[in-house]
């Protein structure tokens, strides 16, 4: 604790520390910037909603696929393997840029041009990916005695699956399916780089048209007020499955 | 626990501590040169990053007509060959170093990587607390850039506008001009960098571009033949462009000094026409 009092002494006494101060904590710039940040945070907000939900599906699938036994389903699983190679070693910006400026470029119609929805797209591919592998360790982790026994008192494979497998799957990857939440909580601000008005772009609008950075500390502010209580939830969720 | 709370009032005392005693050499930020400078403006007196030559700072792409090629050190281009001509009147001929400064650092507080920042960056009253400026040395009205297939092309007044879907960079005075003046029923959308706005355009994802004058008579030459300028309009608050330079920096009046010398002897005038000229002929919104 000494330590922190010491950091945070040295740098309020430093030299730079009023300008910092005036440029990324100023009240005013900050009471300006806020109905406008937290007016493009509600659309993080519902796409983040939207987004999860497609997640959490589409997730699933790509597991199912990828631990998929039938020799017949075989371009299936390469396919759920490419899908998640590919998602995973790409950086979601550029899935987000790829997809965003890629599909309307292609002029076809029925394809989507809205750059909100594009950008949904995007972080849904790239973030099922990462929670199809969370589900995929979910489902090996349940022993393979439990689907024998389940078979054996006449379940087929996929009720095995619904009734035996996936509650005790699902139950035990739920913290870090929730940590993958938090961390697509902070990456819907990627959107913004298609062109919507989001929380991040609305805070550097701002921070722009005035050359000061406290625009920014308040849209960061507002991120911490999602994530911080997500992530006491998945706390509390830990401890009570411990007892 | 008490050490820890008596940490944190040390460091909020510190915190309060010099927010007490304001400043007071922030009036000196605005002198024009005089005699006294004259002197300061020696080229061996200069207070430049590197002696003896003048390190100048850009965004990357550096975009015609401002630069050509992305290439500053060239000389070609309106603010390239301003560059160099400021660097000449400074007495250090073409001794100058290019360092790509993106426009959102530009602004950042502490000590600057560069002598001053040539970028098109608006002059305005708030960025002046932040950053010093130079005197102007262009201004440059707003044009609507539209699809020749869009409505938005056929335009004959601001209003004519409200109904297209506007695509702006972000940071820029333009972004200002379609919210103030235009005021479109669909929320512009708002790009990163010049080429993303673009490229937006180009895939029809927006039917209008708003940019900076010059800007747009470049983009419909050469990027976009599909669209056409609607017209022009002058920016809220005027859109005098300045050289940013550190706050308080020393070096401000000997910019200045030197840029009134381009514009006296007509030799400011000479770049422009040369660089930005052909600009008559887009039709004045209102």
């Amino acid at each position: 604790m000494l330590v922190l009092g010491l950091i945070v002494t040295a740098i309020v006494t430093s030299e730079g520390w009023p300008n910092v101060r005036e440029t990324f904590f100023s009240p005013d710039d900050f009471a300006d910037a806020f109905p406008d940040v937290l007016e493009g945070f509600w659309l993080d907000v519902k796409l983040f909603l939207v987004v999860e939900a497609a997640v959490l599906v589409l997730g699933l699938v790509v597991a199912l696929a990828r631990i998929s036994r039938n020799p017949a389903l075989f371009p299936l699983r390469l396919l759920a393997a490419v899908f998640v190679d590919v998602l995973r070693g790409v950086p979601t910006i550029l899935v987000v840029y790829l997809i965003g400026f890629g599909v309307p470029a292609l002029m076809l119609s029925g394809l989507p041009t809205d750059p909100v929805v594009l950008g949904g797209i995007a972080l849904t591919l790239a973030y099922s990916a990462y929670v199809g592998e969370v589900y995929r360790a979910g489902i090996e982790s349940v022993h393979p005695s439990q689907r024998s026994a389940a078979l054996a008192v006449g379940l087929t494979e996929g009720q095995a699956l619904r009734h035996v497998v996936l509650p005790q799957a699902v139950r035990r990857v739920a913290p870090p399916l929730l940590n993958d939440f938090i961390s697509l909580q902070k990456d819907v601000a990627l959107v913004s780089i298609l062109g919507p008005l989001e929380a991040f772009r609305v805070a550097q609008i701002e921070a722009a048209s005035n050359f000061v950075y406290t625009p920014l500390v308040a849209a960061a502010l507002l991120y911490l007020c999602v994530t911080v209580p997500l992530a006491r939830l998945l706390d509390r969720w830990e401890r009570s499955r411990r007892r | 626990m008490p050490r820890f709370l008596l940490a944190l009032l040390i460091g909020l005392l510190a915190l309060a501590g010099p927010a007490c005693g304001d400043d007071d050499d922030e009036s000196a930020a605005q002198n024009t040169p005089t005699a006294e400078a004259a002197d300061a403006c020696a080229p061996d007196q200069l207070a430049l990053k590197t002696p003896g030559t003048l390190t100048v700072g850009t965004d990357k792409p550096a975009f015609a007509p401002y630069f050509e090629d992305d290439d500053p050190s060239n000389g070609k281009g309106f603010e390239s060959a301003l560059a160099y001509a400021v660097a000449d009147k400074l007495g250090l001929g073409d001794n100058v170093k290019w360092t790509v400064v993106p426009f959102n650092a530009s602004y950042a507080p502490g000590p600057k990587e560069f002598d001053f920042d040539i970028n098109q960056v608006s002059i305005s009253e708030k960025r002046a607390e932040r950053v010093d400026f130079s005197v102007p040395y262009y201004t440059a009205p707003q044009a609507v850039v539209a699809l020749k297939s869009s409505s938005a092309a056929d335009a004959s007044s601001l209003a004519d506008l409200a109904g297209a879907k506007f695509g702006v960079q972000v940071g820029t005075t333009s972004l200002d001009a379609v919210n103030e003046l235009i005021k479109p029923t669909t929320q512009p959308q708002v790009f990163n960098d010049s080429n993303d706005t673009v490229r937006a355009l180009k895939t029809r994802r927006v039917e209008a571009i708003v940019v900076d004058l010059p800007t747009a008579f470049y983009l419909t030459a050469a990027e976009i033949p599909d669209a056409k300028i609607a017209g022009q309009f002058d920016a809220p608050g005027g859109d005098d462009w300045g050289l940013v330079l550190e706050k308080d920096s020393e070096l401000t009046p000997c910019v200045n000094q030197a840029l009134e010398e381009l514009k006296s002897s007509g030799e400011l005038q000479q770049i422009t026409d040369k660089w930005m000229g052909g600009q008559a002929g887009a039709p004045e919104l209102q």
